[in-house]
């Protein structure tokens, strides 16, 4: 075990399965030589595994996508860097009408096995288009995966996995994570599933199901809880499709569900939980499923006070789960 | 050009012949299953064979990759495919090979063949096939892509990307514009402000060349070259050839409501499979008794081809959620 950030997770994943399967490459805009992206999640891979494996992309995420899907149907396992969700616009089609269709279109006869990694999330005085959370655009389309790591174990475990995968897999990193969250993780190999909602902590009062930043505002509330209430906790890991058997089992055991995502409510990911909680556990509930998301607002500001009443914040999370555990 | 130019001997221009005429015979065929309801949809390459053969004789379908678009009939059948793979795709049947009966009608697509399959979001293909030629490159397999879109799809963001990046790394493949003129409805002068689309190769850092693609030869040899450049390091070519769209842009398409019945008439008297018949005659490669004969034969091999088609399954309703992610 050694301490790392989820930014090193990140970075010893790549480098892990680089050095596991010669077919991987890597990148992106800014990805290769001395700089490593901007964020530096790819810092000294170039220099380890050569330019040819490890290079920068023209500034086109159109041509991102489609060079990692083409890169894909010749058996490389490519993985992508969107340098900010963002930015992930121009690549829809290729996402949509390639990557994700090339194994279904062909009746199996092709795939594009690739990661396509981004930067989401706010916080960060990010500004409109720095800060975004993007996966409602995707989540909902079969034969694509969408998946975030909320730990430094998964930043590890869940891009391995991505990696190996013969699926296309859109990888969402939260920014505001990469630096500001460390932990003891295995120097050894390990790998988490793409599929599988993870329950970090049991409780019985309040299940509070999140992912990205707002899993860290629902730790820190059930901690500070703890004498009053007990209180579940679900990284939901997997945004598409959603592992329901671990949601529905978490949502059954307390009756009372606190969903955040700090994506605008309409459309979310958290709208697609609710979704399936209302449809098959309704009689099970308690309480109301409550969401907490961003206002409707096009995108998140710049200036701090107006990000900070834009983002969820750790008040609103404690103040929820009490709520709903005295409901 | 003369055929015998091409440097292609007589026995090689008649299989080349043999594969344009089939094609052509086997568009109507489709249109006439059309027509009589037992396919929805049809996308023909008319009035483009003889180009897209003579393209595709320059590649070796063994190894190396195409990427086509809708109308490259002829061209994947030199790839390989034959009349019956292609009528199971029109049919939507389960051993159709382009997509097993889940895509249109001529979204051409073969494992076995190394060729990727079309998806109507046109122009997608041209950045996955750069991605194609980066792994031959990176994989040093000495193979080369190909890959083709029509005149309109040089409006979108994807072909710029993508010839952009062929540029950079010097990709060792070939990009083909197949210029008909009209982009559904839509003429050469409402999508693009020049004359020869070839140019555009200058500001990638590529080749570029303008071919007739009615003229087998001059098609032939701008090709051949192109495909030994890309097979030699030299980088990636982008060529424009010239044809012909002799029919509707699709079976749900009137081509008389936009165009003029000259301007239809004349591409007709110009039609590229009669020029070449014409050329075949006047080199002596064949003669009027050996061309009905070949005719015959096609025709044959067609209603051979048809009937067996039809009587192929259909997909199972279970398929509908098979095939969705790998670990199945």
């Amino acid at each position: 075990m050694s301490e790392k950030s989820y930014l090193e997770a990140l970075n010893i994943a790549i480098t892990e399965e680089m050095q596991r399967d010669e077919g991987v490459m890597i990148f992106g805009e800014d990805v290769g030589g001395v700089k490593g992206g901007v964020f530096g999640v790819t810092k000294g891979l170039a220099e380890k595994f050569g330019d040819q494996r490890v290079f920068n992309s023209p500034l086109g995420e159109s041509e991102i996508a489609g060079l990692a899907v083409g890169l894909g149907v010749m058996g490389h396992h490519a993985i992508a860097e969107f340098q900010f969700a963002d930015y992930i616009l121009p690549a829809v089609n290729q996402i949509m009408s390639e990557a994700t269709k090339m194994r279904y279109k062909s009746g199996g006869d092709w795939s594009a096995p690739i990661v396509m990694r981004t930067p989401y999330g706010g916080g960060v005085r990010g500004g409109f288009y720095h800060s975004q959370s993007t996966e409602k655009i995707f989540a909902g389309q079969p034969g694509l995966r969408i998946v975030t790591p909320s730990t430094v174990y998964d930043a590890k475990g869940l891009l391995k996995s991505a990696i190996r995968s013969e699926d296309p897999v859109l990888f969402y990193e939260h920014k505001k994570l990469y630096r500001s969250i460390k932990d003891d993780i295995p120097d050894d190999d390990y790998t988490v599933p793409l599929d599988k909602a993870n329950v970090v902590k049991n409780g019985d009062d309040v299940t509070v199901i999140a992912y990205g930043m707002m899993l860290q505002f629902a730790l820190k509330a059930a901690e500070e809880l703890k004498n009053e209430f007990s209180v579940e906790v679900v990284d939901l890991r997997s945004l598409y499709p959603i592992d329901k058997s671990t949601v529905l089992e978490a949502v059954r055991k307390t009756g009372k569900v606190l969903l955040i995502t700090e994506d605008t409510k309409e459309g979310s990911v958290m709208n697609n939980v609710s979704a399936i909680i209302a449809e098959e556990a309704l009689f099970d509930l308690d309480a109301p499923i409550k969401i907490l998301a961003g206002p409707d607002s096009p995108s998140m500001p710049y200036a701090k006070d107006l990000e900070d009443a834009f983002l969820v914040n750790q008040e609103q999370v404690t103040q929820s789960i009490r709520e709903l555990a005295e409901f | 050009m003369k055929l015998k130019d091409s440097k292609l001997n007589n026995e090689q221009l008649i299989q080349a012949y043999r594969i344009i005429k089939k094609a052509r015979m086997l568009d109507e065929r489709l249109w006439q299953l059309n027509r009589i309801g037992k396919s929805t949809f049809n996308i023909s390459g008319q009035g483009a064979e003889v180009g897209q053969v003579a393209m595709a004789l320059n590649f070796e379908p063994d190894k190396d990759y195409f990427l086509p678009y809708y109308r490259d009939m002829a061209a994947v059948m030199v790839w390989g495919m034959s009349a019956k793979d292609i009528l199971m795709g029109s049919l939507g049947k389960a051993d159709d090979p382009s997509s097993h009966g889940r895509q249109m009608p001529n979204h051409y697509g073969s494992r076995a063949h190394n060729i990727v399959p079309f998806s109507s979001t046109v122009t997608t293909q041209y950045p996955v096939a750069t991605g194609v030629a980066l792994a031959m490159q990176i994989d040093k397999s000495k193979a080369i892509a190909l890959t083709a879109t029509g005149e309109g799809s040089t409006a979108e963001g994807d072909f710029h990307e993508a010839l952009n990046f062929a540029g950079v790394q010097k990709l060792p493949m070939v990009f083909v514009i197949e210029n008909n003129g009209y982009a559904i409805s839509t003429p050469n002068s409402e999508e693009f402000g020049v004359n020869d689309l070839s140019v555009r190769a200058d500001g990638y850092g590529m080749f570029g060349r303008q071919v007739n693609g009615r003229d087998f030869t001059e098609t032939y040899l701008a090709f051949k070259e192109a495909a030994e450049n890309a097979r030699n390091g030299k980088g990636s070519t982008l060529i424009e050839m010239l044809v012909d769209r002799l029919t509707a842009h699709s079976s749900d398409d009137d081509q008389r409501v936009y165009r003029t019945p000259e301007d239809i008439a004349k591409m007709k008297e110009n039609d590229c499979v009669g020029l070449m018949e014409q050329q075949l005659l006047d080199e002596k490669i064949l003669n009027k008794d050996n061309l009905a004969s070949i005719k015959e034969e096609l025709a044959d091999e067609i209603d051979k081809a048809t009937e067996e088609a039809e009587e192929m399954p259909n997909p199972t309703t279970d398929q509908l959620m098979t095939h969705i992610y790998g670990e199945e």
